[in-house]
């Protein structure tokens, strides 16, 4: 599903924001990505979503792969991943609904189709009643399960969620975070960028932590060895 | 289509005063290159009205045989530059004077003799009233042997040959920088509308759209706002043309086509404009 062996990536002016990366999530699993600010939660993302290509080593995302992919195949690919974001990243002058149609819309979906899709996924993450709702009407916790029925609405294999409740207050980032498992529940693979402990302290999911670039913990490897996880994941 | 169309209209409604401002701006630079056009227009008509003017005339020496200069006629009306050649007897060439030198009208009457030569006079097809043409087409007269003299006003004509190579050089040097500031004026503002919308462009790619799902709508809203800004300058060009006509000279409208091309030259740039700005803004990002 996700695949990533040995992945250097070097920022543009001289650095490295990861340092041998490898790391592999499979089909329906669900797994955080932490660490601090600047340790490269976010670079990871965007090597999985195809925005940055690794300086060496070796992704692979869905079948694709992104070290060689031609940029016309960058589409297909995000067609298959649902990306959810710290900033929600609503079109402000759309509703809901128009927000959420958009992403059928653009991969050349069937018009008489879309709005049944549509309001099915706005009625799993619990917003079909403000399905015309302007993003400006909604509370955080509210935009934020749009964008995530947004990313949903494609049916995909992998949901990546980047830092999705740190705009959030407490209790709409529990209800976000129980929204993220049920739809792993129903079989969609999640990875979740977060640097919230509590959540993962909550949750019995795999963890992968990241420090200066660098994969320093993955409880799906280290666990076997017998380190707990509270210890590595504690700052 | 429908959901580029849908897109494109979408714009219209959701920046309208960006919208409004993109074909203002638009409308005036082509309104300032129909300006310009219209000057160009009535200059090329009034050089045109002059140049029905140059004439060539050979005088013929009395005497002369009417066989002679009737063959010579029809050999001159079949040279290739000549749109036409006639023949003026004396007896023309006399009343012609009387009604054109009312002045000299009393000494005209009291001639005994007529003193003006038959002559055959030619005009040039267009496009061969310059010098070179004139002369050569003079000098080729010449050689018949009853011709006394030539006569085509050299000095006029090479005048009126340098008035129209400054005119088009005028045409061409302004022409391509009025044209050149409009096409940067418009691309600017097509580049802020594009601008504008970049973060939606950034989030339509996230959820999969390809480029040139991004692109379509941006070309058809680009060639709508310059279509209109085309039409919007005509009719402003229209309007300072009847002012003009009313208060300072009667001057000449564009003809359909050129209207027309007008129109479409602003439908082009806004298509092209679009074009280049999101293709770039596309690559950057």
């Amino acid at each position: 599903m996700i695949k990533f062996t040995n992945v250097f990536k070097a920022f543009p002016k001289g650095g490295l924001a990861l340092k041998d990366v490898s790391f592999h999530v499979g089909k329906g699993e669900f797994a955080f990505l932490t660490g601090h600010s600047g340790a490269g939660k976010s670079t990871v993302m965007k090597l999985i979503y195809a925005e940055e290509r690794p300086t060496s080593g070796e992704v692979r995302v869905s079948g694709y792969n992104v070290n060689d992919m031609r940029p016309r195949d960058v589409p297909l690919l995000r067609r298959k991943l649902g990306i959810v974001f710290q900033d929600f990243r609503l079109l402000e002058d759309r509703t809901a609904e128009e927000n959420v149609a958009f992403a059928l819309e653009v991969t050349g979906a069937r018009s008489s189709t879309i709005s049944a899709r549509v309001m099915r996924v706005l009625t799993q993450v619990g917003l079909a009643a403000k399905a015309q709702a302007y993003p400006r009407e909604l509370s955080g916790g509210e935009q934020q399960r749009v964008a995530i029925a947004r990313a949903l609405v494609n049916e995909p294999t992998v949901l990546l969620a980047d830092e999705p409740t740190g705009n959030l207050d407490e209790r709409a980032t529990r209800g976000v975070f129980q929204l993220l498992r049920d739809i792993n529940a129903s079989g969609t693979a999640v990875v979740m960028a977060t640097h919230d402990l509590d959540l993962v302290r909550q949750a019995p999911y795999r963890v992968i932590e990241l420090q200066e670039g660098a994969l320093v913990y993955d409880s799906a490897v280290d666990e076997a060895g017998g380190e707990t996880r509270d210890q590595a994941v504690a700052p | 289509m429908n959901l580029t169309l849908r897109e494109a209209m979408l714009t219209f409604k959701r920046a309208p005063l960006l919208s409004v401002l993109s074909v203002t701006t638009i409308a005036f630079s082509l309104f300032v290159l129909g300006l310009f056009g219209l000057v160009v227009v009535n200059l090329q008509g009034a050089l045109r009205d002059v140049e029905e003017r140059v004439e060539i005339v050979a005088y013929i020496l009395p005497g002369t045989p009417a066989e002679a200069t009737a063959q010579a006629l029809k050999d001159i009306q079949a040279f290739p530059e000549v749109q036409a050649a006639n023949y003026v007897s004396e007896d023309d060439a006399l009343a012609r004077a009387r009604a054109e030198l009312v002045e000299l009208r009393d000494v005209m009457q009291e001639l005994e003799r007529n003193p003006l030569p038959a002559s055959i006079e030619v005009k040039l097809k267009p496009g061969f009233r310059d010098a070179d043409h004139v002369s050569l087409v003079a000098e080729r007269m010449r050689g018949f042997g009853f011709v006394d003299d030539v006569r085509f006003g050299r000095d006029w004509v090479e005048k009126l040959d340098r008035l129209r190579g400054l005119a088009a050089a005028v045409g061409i040097v302004v022409g391509a920088a009025f044209a050149i500031v409009a096409v940067i004026i418009i691309g600017t503002t097509i580049r802020m509308a594009v601008l504008q919308r970049s973060r939606e462009i950034a989030i339509m790619r996230l959820v999969g759209a390809t480029d040139g799902f991004i692109r379509r709508p941006f070309l058809l809203q680009g060639a709508i706002k310059g279509l209109l800004g085309g039409l919007v300058a005509i009719g402003l060009s229209f309007a300072a043309y009847l002012l003009i006509n009313r208060y300072l000279l009667q001057s000449s409208f564009f003809t359909d086509e050129q209207a027309a091309a007008i129109v479409g030259f602003g439908a082009l740039i806004g298509l092209l404009g679009s074009a280049t700005s999101v293709g770039r803004h596309l690559r950057r990002v």
